[in-house]
C-alpha cells in the first residue's frame, strides 16, 4: 500500500479533482465532476441499466415458461428464425451486457478518472536471498548424501525413467485387434469387393444393369452386401473403403484403364475415396472426364485411368474392374488392385 | 472514515475469520490499489478470457444433454425433415439440443461463437504483444505460455467442432484420419489406436469427448492461471507517455475502477455472446444431415482458425516418394500439415529468445515499443501474418473461384509462387513504412506539426504555421530509444589470444546490424530546444487568430508571452496591440 498515491482513497473529494500524477498535463473535469445535477443524472442512469438488466432477466424467464420450442417468427432482417431461440438470446445477451454497460458507465461517470502511479520492483531476488537459497541447497545435498550415495542416484533416476512405460503402455489396447487379425496395412488395403459381388445403388440399394446408365451419367454405388456387414460389425468403416462412383462414357473417350477390359461397355467404376487425405468425390465433369473432390480440389481424370491432373493427391484413383453376372446385374471381377483411400507409410 | 453499514461489518467478520486461516489479507492490503495501465489494446486479452469463461459456463450445460456415443440410433425428434433417419447417438442428441432442449440452440450457439471469439481474441491478443514488444525480458515465460495456449485453443476447438458428428464435422475428421496416416512409421498404426481401428470405427467420439472436456480445457485453465499470476507478479507493461518510465505503472487501481471496468467487460462480452448466439446462426449441423464417410458436400469448409492448415493442403504440390517400392512418404500430405505449422508454431515460441539474443538485449522492458520503432520485427510480424493469410485464402480458394469467376487451378498456381514472394515484399514494405513514420516523428519533433493555416507575413512572404506538438505525443515519440548494433567481433584479443566463439559472435554483429539498420536517430536536446524556439516563434506571428478563450487549455510554451496572466485575452485586444507595435 505505501507506493500507492493516497488520493484514491477520497472518491470525488474536491480537493484531488482536476489533478494529475503527471506534471505538465492538465486533467480536463467531467460533467459529474463539477455539477451535482449531472452527477445524480449519471446515478440514475446506471441504476436504470441495473433495473432494466433485472427486468430482461424476468423476461427470459417468462419466455423460458411460455414459448413453444417449435414455434418460428418473421423478423426483418433475421428472417424466419426459431422464436424461442430469438427471445431467450435478445433477453439473456440483454440482461448481462447491461450490468457490464452500467458498470461501466459508474466507472467512466463516477468513479475518479484520475490516474495514480506506482513504482515498480525489481523482479530478481536481492543477492541475500540467493546465497541463502543456495545455502539450502547445499545443506539439503550434503545431508541427503544425493551425491556420495551413487548407487541410490543411479537407481533413482533408473526408477523414475522406467516407471512411465507403465503408464504409457496400456494404451496399446485403444485398438484391440480380433485373434488373429491383419496388420493395420493389410486390413487398409482390402475392402469388400470380390469377384461376382453385385455393384447396388446407394442409398436406393438397386441392382444396375448396364442399360440403366445414359452416357455421361455418375451413380454412387455400394457392395450389395454392405449394409448386412455394417449391421455385424455396428460402424461404417466397410462403406469408407467400398464406397465407389460409376460413370458411363463413350467408350471411344477411355484413353487408358488401370487393367485391360476394367469397363463394361463404357462403363467404368473408381473408387470414391480420394488419394489425398480420404474425402468422397462426387464432382464429375461430364464434357472431360474430371472428377474433383471438393476438400482440397485434387482432380482426377477418368478417362484417363483415374490418373492425377491437378492437386495435392499424389496417387492415381483406383479402378474397379467388373462385368455382369448371369442376370445382366453389374458386378465387380475382383476387389481394387491397391489400396484406396490416402497413402500410408506401409504401402509403398 | 464513514460509517460501515451492517453487511460491510459483517463482511468485515468474513476477511478476518478467513484471514485468520490463510493470512489473505496481507494480499487484499498489497493488491486492492494495484494500479493497472489503461490502453484498448489491453482488452484483447480479456476478450480471451471472459469468451473462455462463457466457453466453459455453456459447456459444462452442454454435457448435461450431448451424448457421446456412435450407436446407430433412429432419430424421433421435432426436426421433420430427419425424422425416422439413421444416425449416431451424438448427432441425435445434438439435434436435442438444437431443437428439444428450450435453449438449447441458444447455449449451443453461444459455445461455438464464444470458441471462435477466444481464438480470434486470442490472435491478435498475440499481435499486439509481438508488435509492441511486450514478449521482451521479463515476460518471455509469457509469450510461451501464449503459444501454447493458442495451440491448445486450436486443438480445443477443433476436438469440439468434430463432436455432433454431423456431415461437415465428419469430413474434418476423414482428413484428420488421413493427416495422421501419412506420419512416416508410426501413422498407420497410430490412427488405428486413435480410431480403435479403421476409420470411422466405434469409439472416436467418445475418445475426443473426453479430449475436448476433460484435458484440453484442463491444461487451459492451468494455463490461464499462469498466465495471469505473471502478469500479477511483473505488473502490466505500458504504452508510453508523460509521466510514464520502464519504473512505474500509470492507470488506474483496482478497487474500485479496475473492478468496475474489468468485471462490468465481462458482462459486456458474456453478453454480446448470448446476443450473437441468440441472433445469428453458426454451424447449422441440422443441414448437413448425420455423418456418412462416403457423402460430401461441395464448398465444404472448415471453422476459421483451421482455414489455414486447408489452405497448406490445397496448395501443396502433389509430391510423393516411394523408398525402395517399400514406404511411403507423402510430402504432399507431411509438408503443409506437419512441418509448415509445425515451423510456424516454433518459430513464434521462439522469437522472443531469437530476438534477445540477435539484439544482445538484456535489460527488463516494461514500456512498450511503438511498431515503428522496431521496423524489422514489425516486418517480421507483419510478413509471417501474410504467409498466414495466403495459406487462408488458399482454404477459401473453391470459394473465391465461384465468386469471382476465377479457376481453382489458377488461383492455386498463384497462391503456390505468391506464398514464397509476397511475404518478404511485405516485409521490405513494412520496414520503409516504419522507418518513414519515424522520419516524421523527427520531424513533429523538430519542426512541430503542419497546422495547414497559411500566413502571410508583413513583408509579404507566405510560411505554413507549424503548431508545437502537444505534451502527450512529445513524450511518445520521446520514448523511443535508439540502439547502435553489436561491434564486429575482434578475432584476436588485445593480448593476441585467439577468440573461439568469433564466428557465432560474426552471424551475432551480422543479425544485429541488419536488425537496427537504419536507425532514423531521435534528435537530440539540443535539436529540440533549437526547433522549440523556432516553432514558437512561427506560432507567435500567428497569435491573434486564436481564440483564447480557452487559453488555460494550452501549455505556456505554446504561443509564447502571450499567455501570461495581464496579457491580452482576445483577439480584439491582441490584434489592437499588434497594430501599436
Amino acid at each position: 500500500m505505501s507506493d500507492l498515491t493516497p488520493h484514491d482513497a477520497h472518491v470525488n473529494a474536491p480537493e484531488r479533482l482536476g489533478y494529475s500524477p503527471v506534471a505538465d498535463v492538465p486533467h480536463a473535469l467531467r460533467m459529474a465532476d463539477t455539477d451535482p445535477r449531472a452527477a445524480r443524472r449519471a446515478e440514475r442512469q446506471v441504476a436504470a441499466m441495473f433495473m432494466l438488466s433485472m427486468l430482461l432477466t424476468v423476461a427470459f424467464v417468462i419466455a423460458y415458461m411460455t414459448i413453444d420450442k417449435t414455434s418460428i417468427i418473421y423478423i426483418p432482417v433475421f428472417g424466419d428464425v426459431g422464436t424461442s431461440t430469438f427471445v431467450l438470446g435478445l433477453t439473456l445477451g440483454a440482461a448481462i451486457f447491461l450490468i457490464g454497460a452500467g458498470a461501466i458507465q459508474w466507472a467512466k461517470k463516477l468513479m475518479p478518472d484520475v490516474e495514480v502511479v506506482q513504482d515498480r520492483h525489481e523482479l530478481a531476488s536481492p543477492a541475500s536471498a540467493d546465497q541463502e537459497a543456495l545455502a539450502n541447497y547445499d545443506r539439503g545435498k550434503a545431508e541427503s548424501g544425493f551425491a556420495r550415495f551413487k548407487l541410490i542416484r543411479r537407481t533413482l533416476i533408473g526408477a523414475l525413467a522406467l516407471f512411465p512405460i507403465a503408464l504409457l503402455i496400456p494404451l496399446r489396447d485403444l485398438w484391440t485387434a480380433p485373434a488373429g487379425s491383419p496388420s493395420p496395412a493389410d486390413l487398409l488395403s482390402v475392402t469388400l469387393w470380390h469377384d461376382g459381388l453385385r455393384i447396388v445403388t446407394d442409398p436406393s440399394l438397386t441392382p444396375i444393369k448396364p442399360e440403366d446408365l445414359p452416357i455421361g451419367g455418375l451413380v454412387s454405388a455400394i457392395p450389395e452386401d454392405l449394409e448386412e456387414v455394417q449391421e455385424i460389425e455396428g460402424n461404417m468403416n466397410a462403406r469408407t473403403k467400398a464406397a465407389i462412383i460409376l460413370v458411363r462414357m463413350d467408350p471411344a473417350d477411355i484413353r487408358a484403364q488401370q487393367g485391360d477390359g476394367w469397363d463394361y461397355q463404357g462403363i467404368v467404376a473408381f473408387s470414391k475415396i480420394c488419394t489425398h487425405v480420404g474425402c468422397p468425390i462426387a464432382l464429375y465433369e461430364q464434357r472431360t472426364h474430371h472428377l474433383l473432390c471438393p476438400c482440397h480440389q485434387s482432380t482426377f481424370d477418368l478417362a484417363d485411368a483415374g490418373n492425377v491432373v491437378f492437386g495435392p493427391a499424389a496417387r492415381r484413383m483406383p479402378q474397379l474392374p467388373i462385368g455382369v453376372d448371369e442376370e445382366g446385374f453389374l458386378v465387380a471381377r475382383s476387389d481394387f488392385a491397391e489400396p484406396v483411400g490416402p497413402s500410408f507409410w506401409e504401402r509403398g | 472514515m464513514s460509517e460501515a453499514s451492517t453487511i460491510e461489518k459483517a463482511g468485515g467478520g468474513v476477511a478476518t475469520y478467513v484471514d485468520q486461516r490463510t493470512g489473505s489479507n496481507k494480499f487484499l492490503a498489497r493488491n486492492l490499489g494495484k494500479v493497472f495501465p489503461d490502453h484498448w489494446s489491453f482488452m484483447l486479452g480479456e476478450i480471451a478470457l471472459y469468451s473462455f469463461i462463457v466457453v466453459l459456463i455453456t459447456g459444462t450445460f452442454l454435457t448435461f444433454f450431448y451424448k457421446p456415443s456412435m450407436i446407430e440410433v433412429v432419430y424421433d425428434g421435432s426436426y421433420v425433415p430427419l425424422k425416422g433417419i439413421l444416425m449416431s447417438e451424438a448427432y441425435a442428441s445434438s439435434l436435442d439440443i438444437s431443437f428439444d432442449v428450450r435453449g438449447g440452440l441458444l447455449i449451443r450457439q453461444m459455445h461455438h461463437w464464444a470458441a471462435l471469439i477466444f481464438i480470434a481474441a486470442m490472435a491478435v491478443h498475440m499481435f499486439r504483444v509481438f508488435f509492441t514488444g511486450a514478449f521482451r525480458k521479463p515476460r518471455e515465460f509469457n509469450w510461451l505460455i501464449g503459444v501454447v495456449l493458442v495451440t491448445l485453443g486450436l486443438v480445443a476447438g477443433f476436438s469440439g467442432y468434430s463432436l455432433p458428428d454431423d456431415l461437415l464435422s465428419g469430413t474434418g475428421l476423414q482428413i484428420t484420419r488421413g493427416i495422421a496416416q501419412a506420419i512416416p512409421v508410426i501413422g498407420t498404426w497410430a490412427t488405428f489406436l486413435l480410431f480403435d481401428g479403421q476409420f470411422p470405427g466405434n469409439d472416436f467420439i467418445s475418445r475426443l469427448y473426453s479430449v475436448h472436456i476433460l484435458l484440453i480445457p484442463g491444461l487451459i485453465l492451468a494455463l490461464v492461471t499462469v498466465h495471469l499470476m505473471l502478469v500479477w507478479t511483473q505488473k502490466h507493461t505500458q504504452f508510453p507517455g508523460p509521466g510514464r518510465t520502464n519504473e512505474n505503472v500509470v492507470g488506474y487501481p483496482l478497487m474500485p475502477v479496475y473492478m468496475a471496468k474489468a468485471g462490468g467487460f465481462f458482462f459486456i462480452v458474456f453478453g454480446i455472446i448470448a446476443l450473437i448466439g441468440g441472433l445469428v446462426t453458426i454451424n447449422p449441423i441440422w443441414i448437413f444431415g448425420p455423418f456418412m464417410p462416403d457423402q460430401v458436400s461441395a464448398g465444404s469448409q472448415p471453422d476459421w482458425y483451421m482455414g489455414f492448415l486447408d489452405g497448406a493442403l490445397r496448395m501443396m504440390p502433389n509430391w510423393e516418394t516411394n523408398l525402395f517400392d517399400w514406404w511411403t512418404i507423402s510430402w504432399n500430405i507431411l509438408i503443409p500439415a506437419v512441418i509448415v505449422p509445425g515451423i510456424l508454431f516454433t518459430g513464434l515460441a521462439l522469437y522472443p529468445f531469437i530476438e534477445a539474443w540477435v539484439t544482445g538485449d538484456k535489460k527488463e522492458h516494461h514500456l512498450l515499443d511503438r511498431p515503428r520503432n522496431n521496423p524489422t520485427r514489425t516486418g517480421f510480424g507483419v510478413m509471417a501474418i501474410t504467409f498466414y493469410g495466403l495459406l487462408w485464402i488458399g482454404g477459401g480458394n473453391d470459394i473465391i473461384a465461384t465468386s469471382f469467376d476465377l479457376t481453382i487451378n489458377s488461383i492455386t498456381w498463384f497462391l503456390r509462387i505468391a506464398i514464397f514472394i509476397i511475404p518478404p515484399i511485405m516485409f521490405v514494405v513494412t520496414r520503409r513504412i516504419c522507418l518513414g513514420l519515424q522520419r516524421r516523428d523527427r520531424d513533429k519533433l523538430l519542426h512541430g506539426y503542419e497546422s495547414g493555416r497559411v500566413l502571410r507575413l508583413p513583408h509579404g512572404e507566405f510560411i505554413e504555421v507549424h503548431e508545437p506538438i502537444s505534451i502527450k505525443e512529445k513524450a511518445v515519440i520521446m520514448s523511443k530509444t535508439d540502439i547502435t548494433p553489436l561491434p564486429a567481433p575482434e578475432r584476436r584479443d588485445a593480448a593476441g589470444v585467439r577468440n573461439k566463439r568469433f564466428h557465432l559472435q560474426n552471424v551475432q554483429h551480422k543479425l544485429s546490424a541488419f536488425f537496427y539498420a537504419e536507425n532514423i536517430a531521435k534528435p537530440s536536446a539540443a535539436e529540440i530546444e533549437a526547433a522549440e524556439h523556432h516553432v514558437a516563434h512561427e506560432a507567435a506571428l500567428e497569435a491573434p487568430l486564436h481564440n483564447y478563450e480557452d487559453a488555460d487549455q494550452i501549455s505556456a510554451f505554446h504561443g509564447g508571452v502571450l499567455h501570461h496572466p495581464g496579457m491580452p485575452q482576445t483577439n480584439a485586444e491582441q490584434l489592437a496591440e499588434r497594430t501599436q507595435a
